[in-house]
């Protein structure tokens, strides 16, 4: 059955999106994610699971289409790539503010503006901080290779029902335009209109008559209300980060030195970790998996036993504020990064930490 | 029990059982509530309560939720069609409508509505056209007639300057995936009876899967134009009408 494929990212998020169950996939073309609607498209799973899969007009209609679908309990996504993502900002808080679940899929390239189209990780604040207007967050989960891709849209589903937050896989265009071995996910069906109803009590897919209406609204004109309401979604946000942490760690049990570094750049780092080592320099990488929740305790507790750190990113220095904010000034933190769609080479790591050193 | 001292045959109006009994904030002499009215009377009419999902807008029928006892999905402004989209595809069964104003469905919401119209999505948009921005205060709409007086456009609309009113009922007419595009009024009992008859039209298209039907309301703000109830309609009837002709453009 574990069938082993060779892929590119994105057709590995379109595959696993339709074996997930996946209610509605609504989507915009852009480059380098093209390739998720243009495979999902090409299999056709509205004549097998019953999976819809439709291009919208706009990124600012196809993430309100997912709304729409969320907000009749359906699983829904759309992929994009950065200046996609962030015509869907208005409808990201929206869907917060209504507490809807969904997946959201940004395989980021060099920005601002229409920028490039090569790989970038320019997109971490507007994923993790925010993004849209409002006080919220989002579940953000960084693959570093297909099979990741593959399996976290399982994931990223699964978190998002569970709390009702909209979780994104904020990928690169290394990732997903790069094949690699792939084990897709196991097939599971569609939820049925009972399950839906039954998982998703607050959804409005018609009212029954055994049950007050359901209304799916981000909006309470009264002050007090709303408090509460984002005083709700802000306890939640603490549950979340007390209990879905992920990261990976790499040599770290002995090292001096620790990479920090996530997505492909993670790949990258973990031969540059391979190229110190041969020095004989103790040097470690911990990967981020969920840039949302932050792993900040297992960084706290290296602050103690390591001289330094360094963050790699592709970007001018973004994760690197949350690493400095976990390790509160016990050790030094620097940055490497390239911009505007370069992607490091190992050796440019390694030259990196060695000043440092 | 209130009808047991009235003889069913002599009964001539009853307030809808999908009317909530939330109070209202519309002004006195809108046109929502009564459009509201006609809307629930024909989703109760249809048996479709338990079928039907409604997408309100952003503007003064934000709240329509709190006065139709049916499911909702509140939309961004301007966005209730590319909701209405997802939630018919993804529930065909369902009998889903989208009600919006000027603004959100002609101004900032244009993308979404001629796009949902031109895929033919099976729903139905109830477009109250006043001509204003209600809930904002009084500010100029794509819909806005040449000379009038807005809070944006003090000095009355200026077609140099701020272009003409859209007829965007025109507009989507001529689109392949709209099955039904028709221009009514409630300001008056024989206005109310052809909205309803529009409205079960199109949501009968809509079950139908015969496309996208769109039913436009040219509806007063009596509060946004400055003027009494009776005023509003007299200068709805006088200067709207004119612009924006009533009847049938399109029903295939």
């Amino acid at each position: 059955m574990n069938e082993i494929l060779l892929m590119k990212g994105n057709e590995a998020i379109a595959h696993a999106s339709i074996r997930c169950g996946a209610d509605g996939y609504f989507g915009y073309p852009i480059t380098p994610q093209s390739e998720i609607m243009e495979t999902l498209m090409e299999q056709k799973p509205w004549e097998t699971t019953g999976m819809i899969v439709l291009q919208a007009e706009s990124e600012i209609a196809s993430v309100q289409m997912v709304f729409g679908g969320a907000a009749t309990g359906k699983k829904c996504l759309t992929t994009s790539s950065s200046p996609g993502v962030s015509l869907m900002q208005e409808g990201i808080s929206f869907a917060v503010g209504a507490d809807l679940p969904m997946l959201l899929v940004n395989v980021m390239r060099g920005g601002p503006g229409l920028g490039t189209i090569q790989p970038s990780q320019a997109d971490y604040f507007q994923s993790v901080k925010g993004g849209g207007h409002g006080d919220y967050k989002l579940i953000v989960l960084a693959p570093n290779s297909v099979q990741e891709m593959a399996d976290f849209v399982g994931l990223g589903f699964d978190l998002s029902f569970k709390y009702r937050i909209p979780a994104m896989i904020l990928t690169d265009g290394v990732i997903g335009q790069m094949m690699e071995k792939v084990v897709l996910p196991p097939f599971q069906p569609r939820r049925t209109e009972a399950e839906v109803a039954a998982e998703c009590p607050w959804a409005a897919y018609g009212k029954p008559a055994s049950r007050k209406r359901n209304v799916v609204s981000s909006l309470d004109l009264d002050p007090y209300r709303m408090e509460k309401k984002n005083e709700e979604r802000q306890d939640r946000y603490r549950l979340v980060e007390a209990t879905e942490v992920r990261y990976e760690e790499f040599m770290c049990e002995d090292a001096d030195y620790l990479i920090i570094a996530f997505g492909s750049v993670a790949r990258i780092s973990l031969k540059a970790v391979e190229l110190l080592r041969e020095e004989g320099f103790k040097v470690g990488l911990l990967r981020p998996i969920t840039l949302w929740p932050f792993p900040s305790k297992v960084l706290a507790k290296y602050a103690d036993k390591v001289k330094s750190m360094l963050t790699v990113e592709m970007n001018a220095g973004q994760m690197i504020e949350d690493v400095r904010l976990a390790v509160n000034g016990k050790v030094p933190v620097i940055h490497y990064g390239r911009l505007g769609g370069v992607v490091p080479a190992p050796e440019e790591i390694f030259d990196a930490l060695k000043k440092q050193m | 029990m209130s009808n047991t001292i009235i003889n069913p045959d002599n009964l001539v109006y009853q307030k809808s059982s999908l009317m909530l009994d939330n109070t209202m904030h519309y002004c006195p002499g809108c046109s929502h509530g009564t459009a509201h009215q006609v809307l629930a009377n024909v989703i109760e009419e249809m048996g479709m309560q338990e079928k039907t999902i409604g997408v309100a807008p952003v503007g003064c029928a934000v709240f329509m939720y709190n006065y139709l006892d049916i499911d909702f999905a509140e939309a961004a402004h301007g966005r209730a069609p590319a909701l209405a989209t997802a939630i018919k595809r993804l529930n065909p069964d369902r009998l889903v409508f989208t009600y919006q104003g000027d603004g959100d469905l002609a101004a900032i919401g244009t993308a979404e509505t001629i796009h949902a119209a031109n895929r033919g999505e099976n729903i139905t948009i109830i477009f109250i056209n006043n001509g204003i921005y209600g809930m904002t205060g009084g500010q100029m709409a794509p819909t806005t007639l040449p000379g009038m007086i807005t809070s944006t456009c003090p000095m009355g609309r200026n077609e140099a300057l701020n272009g003409h009113p859209l007829k965007i009922t025109e507009l989507l007419a001529q689109l392949e995936g709209v099955c039904y595009a028709t221009r009514q009024c409630v300001h008056n009992v024989a206005g109310v009876k052809k909205t309803k008859k529009a409205i079960r039209k199109a949501f009968e298209n809509s079950m139908q899967g015969k496309g996208t039907s769109i039913v436009e309301i040219v509806s007063t703000c009596n509060a946004g134009w400055k003027m009494t109830p009776v005023e509003a309609n007299n200068w709805m009837v006088e200067n709207m009408f004119p612009y924006y002709p009533l009847g049938d453009l399109k029903d295939k």
